[in-house]
């Protein structure tokens, strides 16, 4: 085939779910990719500012020559190059409206929750986000009940976009989980999810991609020390 | 068995018309409601209650939400004129700047909306480089989506009206022929267009509901 001789690279940060929702796009479709780590601290590389002029943000995908942006774009992208099964959205336009609807749901509302908790200020402000989360997430058990089926994925029987874009965010979602000593998925309120959790970690095409909760929590740690750092006192 | 279509709507989305324009442009025939967003009726909170907000298309009774993925699914379901095109990336691209205009130039004329002095002047900045950026995607061609309209033209065609109405509502000087000279000659195509036109937000109705609004977002942050 045509695809497999020209080269796929992939421009990333280890940490971020953003990369890991490329690359498990790209592993479900069984691609060979080239990853690039940008060791974003230290200053973005000339690949990054080239290829991504507008954003310079990962991740970015380069196929050929070809450079293309935004995680969910990416990912509808590879679908659609690499369109032999299985296919990562499903067939149905409904259900497909609604794998994207929730994905733009979760990147517009519920992620950013989670980062404010990371910086707001004072009990009632992190208790404040921390709800917006927990709510969140009663409404993905709902969702994950209408689109699975039945079946283990929101996609069904396989990973598909509303599993990609909503099991990128786990890694964080169990930091924050750690940090705040909040069990945020559970048995009581999200059981489906927190099987589906499960699941999808375990998944071949996630499972070499994801990285470690305790690495992430390091990480998270040395990000915020140096926001703090890096922020100048409030007058 | 027939399609049942309905929009909810408002008549000064900009959202709300580019699924109009979508819907028009397909030849689908379609029910509209004009929802009034102070007082949002049971059933729009029955079909989008995850966010409150118009545009809904209903087809058939399943409800649709995100104005940008109810054109996909527009374009999806009813297959004549495609406006996505078919090649995967220059649909990434078209993806992309439609992304770009929602988040960040709509964001920025937000805050060019809201904000006064020096942090107007500084958001009036960030619009128009941002402008600049989108206008090269026009360079060569007929349309953002080359040789007739489509996706990108859809998308963009909050520029054609709302934002120009915007502008003089808050008499700044952002978005003009001088600094844009091929963005306004793609508006005064669309303008030609009768599809577009029937989806046009009336000008004057609108300076008046922007004034509105302003005034008394001044008058509450007080």
């Amino acid at each position: 085939m045509a695809e497999s001789d020209v080269k796929v690279k992939v421009l990333g940060s280890w940490s971020s779910p953003f990369v890991m929702r490329t690359m498990i796009a790209l592993n479900i479709k069984s691609v060979n990719y080239e990853y690039l780590e940008e060791r974003l601290w230290e200053g973005k590389s000339e690949l990054l500012l080239k290829s991504n002029p507008v954003h310079k943000k990962i991740p970015v995908l380069i196929h050929g020559d070809k450079p293309i942006c935004e995680s969910l774009i990416i990912v509808q992208y590879i679908d659609e190059v690499w369109s032999s099964t299985p296919s990562i959205l499903p067939s149905d336009p409904h259900e497909r409206a609604a794998a994207r609807f929730w994905a733009a749901y979760l990147d517009e509302k519920w992620f950013p929750s989670m980062r404010t908790i990371s910086i707001a200020q004072g009990e009632d402000a992190k208790k404040a986000a921390i709800a917006q989360l927990e709510e969140g997430l009663v409404l993905l058990e709902e969702a994950f009940g209408k689109c699975s089926k039945g079946k283990p994925f929101f996609g069904g029987d396989q990973i598909g976009y509303l599993d990609i874009a909503f099991g990128c965010f786990l890694g964080w979602l169990r930091v924050t989980e750690k940090i705040s000593g909040i069990n945020l998925l559970g048995e009581a309120k999200t059981p489906a999810l927190l099987k589906w959790a499960h699941r999808f970690c375990s998944d071949a095409s996630v499972k070499d991609v994801m990285p470690e909760t305790e690495k992430l929590a390091e990480f998270g740690k040395m990000i915020m020390a140096k926001m703090r750092g890096a922020a100048p006192p409030k007058s | 068995m027939a399609d049942e279509v309905k929009l909810f709507g408002m008549w000064a989305s900009p959202y709300s018309r580019r699924v109009e324009l979508a819907l028009k442009l397909k030849g689908i025939p379609y029910e509209y409601i004009e929802e009034d967003l102070s007082n949002k009726s049971s059933l729009l909170l029955k079909y989008n209650p995850v966010h409150q907000k118009i545009p809904v298309l209903v087809h058939n009774g399943k409800p649709i939400a995100e104005s940008l993925v109810i054109l996909e699914y527009i374009d999806e379901t009813w297959r004549n004129n495609p406006v996505l095109p078919q090649d995967p990336y220059d649909r990434a691209m078209a993806r992309f700047w439609a992304k770009f205009i929602d988040e960040k130039l709509l964001t920025t004329a937000r805050k060019v909306s809201f904000a006064t002095g020096k942090e107007q002047d500084q958001a009036i900045e960030q619009i128009t480089e941002q402008l600049k950026l989108l206008e090269n995607e026009l360079k060569g061609k007929e349309y953002f989506s080359g040789q007739s309209i489509g996706y990108l033209d859809i998308v963009a065609n909050v520029l054609v009206f709302w934002f120009r109405n915007l502008q003089e509502a808050l008499g700044v000087d952002m978005f003009t022929e001088e600094k844009f000279p091929i963005i306004f000659e793609w508006i005064g195509k669309l303008v030609k267009i009768d599809t577009v036109n029937e989806c046009r937000i009336p000008k004057e109705k609108h300076l008046d509901y922007i004034r509105t609004r302003l005034e008394a977002l001044k008058f509450s942050s007080k």
